[in-house]
């Protein structure tokens, strides 16, 4: 479709400014709905918890509260922007965009379903982990160009935390490499066809964990918030930013956790595959619905994990975080790696072929 | 000019500017990220010229990981720039001139008459389909497996000297030491432990004092 | 792709070494704390075994495998033996002075073997790259031995010096081999010589090459004018890391400035022997002025040891197979000698007492006549008086240039080595004849170190008055 677009494009236009502009559209057409999720993301988090706390949650806005989450863009773009006195304009601007660009990047080779990618590259996996780790830049900019205590030090945790939970994460996805035997996410998920028992999920349960466990640390959420932990240093590196800069913030937050649902789906649960796939009665009855529709379900899924650890975990003490990062997470990943080789060697399962 | 060459060039000037600016930049938080950004812009060039692995695991190597935590150090130093600036215009003449003639000599030896497209032939271009991993691999691991290994052992060398030079452990008497082992398994009745005892009546406040004393 | 297993036999020594390395890396942070010399120990039994692995498994015939990056000859078994036979002495020396400067980790072992790893790798290496990897392995544990004894400041600023030049070494190294890798097209050492051979390499980036390998290798050595690291080195590091990085790694980079240059490019000789002669002469001529000025006895047996690597460039620009023979002669010679030199200065210092200061040996010959003795026969043969080995070493390097027609080369080179000597016989004549500060006898610290001082003193005359084995072996190992 996109070919035939910027084939028609190119008939009056330069070469080049037909590619762009073909590539600007396939862009705003998975970033838009995306961004939109983002919206709804927050107001499903305060539903949920204040469903999980005995509360109400927001209702005000429109009906039963649907509305809040533009009621809530629309406040923060009217506020003002303040500039700490001694900061660093450019950096300080900067520094939210650096949050945000990255994890929009990442999009790029997301397949939502069937062929359904803007740009299925042979590394999709890479360049996904790749992108995902320019993210920490955001963070740390934001607070050494804020010029305050608070800022600087959840800055300091940030960086040091994000690298190490990083490891952890590339690990596992190599143990997906491994079984899959392609960096390209299409394929990946292709290699999960055949019925949930196919899924990549069995092989690789404690993976599936670390990856997870990692995903929420590498977005900040809880159990892992101490980047922000509001009790210690008040608001961590986006304590001195308001209105705008602070929602980009949040929007990166946000995409970030659907980022990281998307790709434990797609890697761990069988993308776009019905679990029902191969089952007798099942099959034939849910045969009508959309691959996609099954990658919305299980990514909506993820996104009530990360709700729910919100609502139910304390945070962790730092020291301790790091521990687990690296005498858990990373031994774990590399001892897997080996139980994978072995799998893969003797062929266990309907997972190697 | 084709759309690739027009990457490329933007992907070059990037590559080269922020190179320029890291090296004259007073800040060094800053230079750092100009040279961020120069690991960025020339992963993108190799990435232009199908080498998508490599490109990446720049990004995913040094942009992520190597230069935040070289960031995570240069940010807590506390470094006088003004000091730093002293003798660069001074010496700016003669660095000019050095740089100059080092380009000169290299643009003499690698230059396009010694390695131009017309000495080395063109690169072969691949299909959109190839693995630039695959290839990557397959050599590593049978061709070079020997310097790969070698490799880990750099590594594993630069890790023990590393700890070895920086890791303090001073006696117990002087510093006490975390257990996390310990405090994790630690259990309620660890904590507690139940006294029976007999009551005791509490000495009046005056003879307590002196007892003190 | 048809990938063929490589065969793993030659590699055997290496591999043993490296899997006892992590073994010890491991297992001292369990047993240190119960029994402290276990490392040590540990650390020499591996030692040991090693080389009666490369003994048994000797000969005479070449072998290559994994793909041409490594090489098994007659050259490679010798060089490692002796890389093994001095760094068993470096250890058993190191011992007691770690322990007395508070700094006696296992670390120091473990990176000790790393290090003696990487040097084997050199001496193996058929490829650029594994070359060079195996000069990082033994550079990196060598910035951090020096660099172990935290809280001297001297130390440590030694060890920046030597990671600071050694980094810029490496790169200007690894400029000069990528270039050649430009013009020849292939990273393994035959072939460059094959293609170097058949002219079909671009001559321009070639001679750069060249140039930049030889600045490279010539910091490696610490021959002039890439020298400056040298003193400042061999004085700030402690004396147990001083004695190691001056023996052993001599004989890798002379193993690597064999194989880069008489291997692999034996067709640019024009080019590298010019090179070649102008860092001997200046190595000798400055070498020997300098340490005339010294009061340090640790520079100035760094100013000798750059004397010494002029008379040993000697031996490549004769550019004849006897030639590089008497090189490798020259250099094992120079390095059982360093460390018995080096060996002395720790068997005699004490907790608090370093005696690196050539009055510190003022009346020794009163106070510990032996090992004034032992260091009468180590002078003697740094000088070249016979019957010495170390004459015949500086000997055979003379004849094989004048062989090679450069005998106002030859001139130059016993001319300072006459007055080298001076220097040599200053210690001498200071131990004999000055009066001593205290008359109180002066033991070695331990028996040990006695024991192995003398051991290695002693065969510095043993092999002075059969110089033919070690000869022998030099030559054979190079010509059969």
């Amino acid at each position: 479709m996109f070919n035939a677009l910027q084939g028609w494009l190119s008939i009056f236009l330069w070469d080049w400014l037909a590619i762009l502009m073909t590539l600007v559209l396939q862009v705003v057409i998975v970033v838009l709905p995306i961004m939109i999720a983002v919206a709804f993301l927050t107001l499903a988090e305060r539903k949920v918890i204040g469903f999980m706390q005995v509360r109400m949650g927001p209702n005000r806005v429109g009906p039963n509260g649907i509305l809040q989450p533009f009621a809530d863009a629309l406040k923060l773009i009217m506020k003002e922007f303040v500039r700490p006195q001694q900061s660093n304009l450019y950096l300080f601007i900067i520094a939210p965009v650096l949050a945000l660009a990255p994890v929009v990047a990442a999009w790029a080779v997301i397949p939502f379903g069937e062929g359904a990618v803007v740009s299925d590259i042979n590394v999709g996996v890479m360049y996904v982990l790749a992108v995902s780790s320019i993210v920490v830049y955001g963070v740390i900019i934001a607070g050494w160009a804020s010029n305050s205590k608070y800022a600087f030090l959840g800055a300091l945790r940030a960086s040091a935390q994000k690298v190490s939970y990083e490891i952890a994460m590339g690990f596992a996805l190599v143990t997906v490499l491994m079984v899959a035997g392609s960096m390209n996410l299409t394929e990946i998920v292709h290699g999960q066809q055949g019925g949930f028992w196919n899924w990549y999920w069995i092989p690789l349960l404690p993976m599936l964990a670390v990856y997870f466990i990692s995903g929420l640390a590498e977005t900040n959420r809880t159990p892992f918030d101490v980047v922000e932990g509001e009790a210690e240093i008040v608001a961590g590196f986006h304590v001195e930013y308001s209105s705008m800069g602070f929602g980009v913030f949040m929007l990166a937050e946000y995409a970030m956790m659907v980022l990281i649902s998307f790709m434990t789906a797609i890697m761990f649960l069988g993308g776009w595959y019905s679990p029902f796939e191969n089952i007798p009665v099942l099959d034939p009855l849910t045969a009508w619905i959309p691959g996609f529709i099954w990658l919305f379900l299980k990514v909506a899924f993820l996104l009530f994990l990360f709700l729910w650890f919100r609502a139910t975990f304390p945070r962790y003490r730092y020291d301790q975080l790091m521990r687990l990062g690296w005498k858990v997470l990373i031994p774990l990943t590399i001892v897997w790696v080996f139980v994978v080789g072995v799998m893969h060697y003797f062929s266990i399962g309907p997972w190697f072929n | 000019m084709t759309f690739e060459q027009l990457i490329f060039y933007i992907l070059a000037a990037i590559a080269v500017i922020s190179s320029l600016m890291m090296i004259s930049v007073n800040n060094p938080v800053k230079a750092a990220l100009w040279l961020v950004l120069a690991f960025i812009a020339t992963a993108g060039v190799w990435i232009t010229a199908q080498a998508e692995f490599l490109g990446i695991v720049l990004i995913l190597v040094y942009a992520g990981a190597v230069m935040v935590l070289f960031l995570f150090v240069v940010m807590m130093l506390d470094i006088n720039l003004v000091k730093l600036k002293e003798g660069f215009i001074r010496y700016l003449p003669i660095g000019v001139l050095a740089a100059l003639g080092i380009f000169a000599l290299m643009y003499m030896v690698l230059g396009p008459n010694n390695f131009g497209m017309d000495v080395t032939g063109e690169p072969v271009r691949f299909d959109a389909n190839h693995s630039n991993t695959t290839m990557i691999g397959l050599a590593l691991y049978t061709v070079h497996v020997y310097a790969f290994i070698l490799a880990a052992v750099l590594l594993l060398v630069g890790i023990v000297a590393a700890i070895a030079l920086t890791i303090r452990r001073r006696p117990p008497h002087e510093v006490k030491y975390q257990n996390i082992d310990k405090q994790v398994k630690t259990q309620a009745r660890d904590r507690f432990e139940m006294i029976k005892m007999q009551p005791v009546k509490e000495k009046p406040v005056e003879n307590k004092k002196e007892e003190d004393e | 792709m048809n990938f063929v297993i490589p065969d793993f036999t030659p590699a055997v020594p290496e591999m043993v070494l490296l899997a006892l390395a992590s073994f010890i890396l491991i297992a001292d942070t369990f047993w240190s704390e119960r029994y402290k010399y276990a490392t040590y120990y540990a650390t020499q039994a591996s030692l040991v075994i090693v080389g009666l692995l490369i003994l048994f498994s000797f000969t005479s015939e070449t072998a290559v495998t994994f793909n041409e990056s490594f090489v098994r000859d007659a050259f490679a078994d010798v060089l490692k033996l002796f890389i093994i036979l001095v760094s068993i002495g470096v250890f058993l020396f190191s011992k007691e002075y770690l322990q007395n400067h508070d700094f006696y980790k296992g670390e120091f072992f473990t990176l000790g073997l790393f290090a003696i790893l990487g040097m084997f790798v050199m001496v193996s290496a058929y490829n650029f790259i594994t070359l060079f990897v195996g000069l990082e392995i033994m550079s990196l544990a060598m910035y951090a031995m020096i660099a172990m004894q935290r809280d001297s400041a001297k130390a440590t600023e030694a060890a920046m010096k030597y990671f600071v030049l050694g980094a810029l070494a490496t790169g200007l190294l690894l400029y000069g081999l990528s270039m050649i890798y430009g013009a020849t097209g292939t990273l393994t050492i035959p072939e460059v010589k094959a293609v170097i051979e058949a002219g079909k390499a671009n001559s321009t980036v070639l001679a750069f090459g060249v140039v930049f390998i030889v600045i490279g290798l010539g910091f490696k050595l610490g021959a002039v004018p890439f020298h400056m690291w040298v003193p400042d080195v061999y004085d700030g590091a402690p004396t147990a890391v001083t004695l190691f990085i001056a023996a052993a790694p001599k004989i890798a980079a002379f193993a690597i400035v064999y194989r880069l240059l008489v291997d692999g490019m034996p067709g640019l000789v024009v080019d590298w022997q010019q090179l070649l002669i102008i860092m001997a002469i200046l190595s000798m001529v400055i070498g020997t002025v300098i340490a005339l000025a010294q009061t340090n006895f640790k520079r100035l047996l760094a100013y000798s040891g750059i004397a010494h690597i002029g008379f040993l460039l000697l031996g490549f620009i004769a550019a004849t197979p006897e030639g590089y023979s008497a090189a490798m002669f020259y250099v094992l010679v120079y390095a059982i000698t360093s460390v018995a030199a080096f060996g002395m200065i720790l068997a005699l210092g004490r907790k608090g007492m370093e005696f690196d200061q050539i009055k510190d040996f003022a009346g020794l010959n009163k106070r510990n006549p032996w090992l004034a003795a032992m260091m009468l026969i180590i002078m003697f043969s740094m000088a070249g008086v016979p019957p010495f080995i170390g004459f015949y070493a500086k000997l055979v390097v003379l004849e094989e240039v004048i062989a090679a027609g450069f005998t106002w080369l030859a001139i130059i080179g016993v001319v300072t080595a006459i007055a080298g000597a001076f220097y040599y016989l200053r210690v001498i004549k200071v131990m004999y004849f000055d009066a001593p500060e205290q008359d109180t006898p002066l033991p070695a610290s331990t028996r040990e170190l006695s024991v192995g001082v003398s051991v290695y003193s002693l065969s510095l005359l043993v092999l002075g008055i059969m110089p033919a084995w070690l000869m022998a072996v030099a030559y054979n190992s190079l010509l059969m």
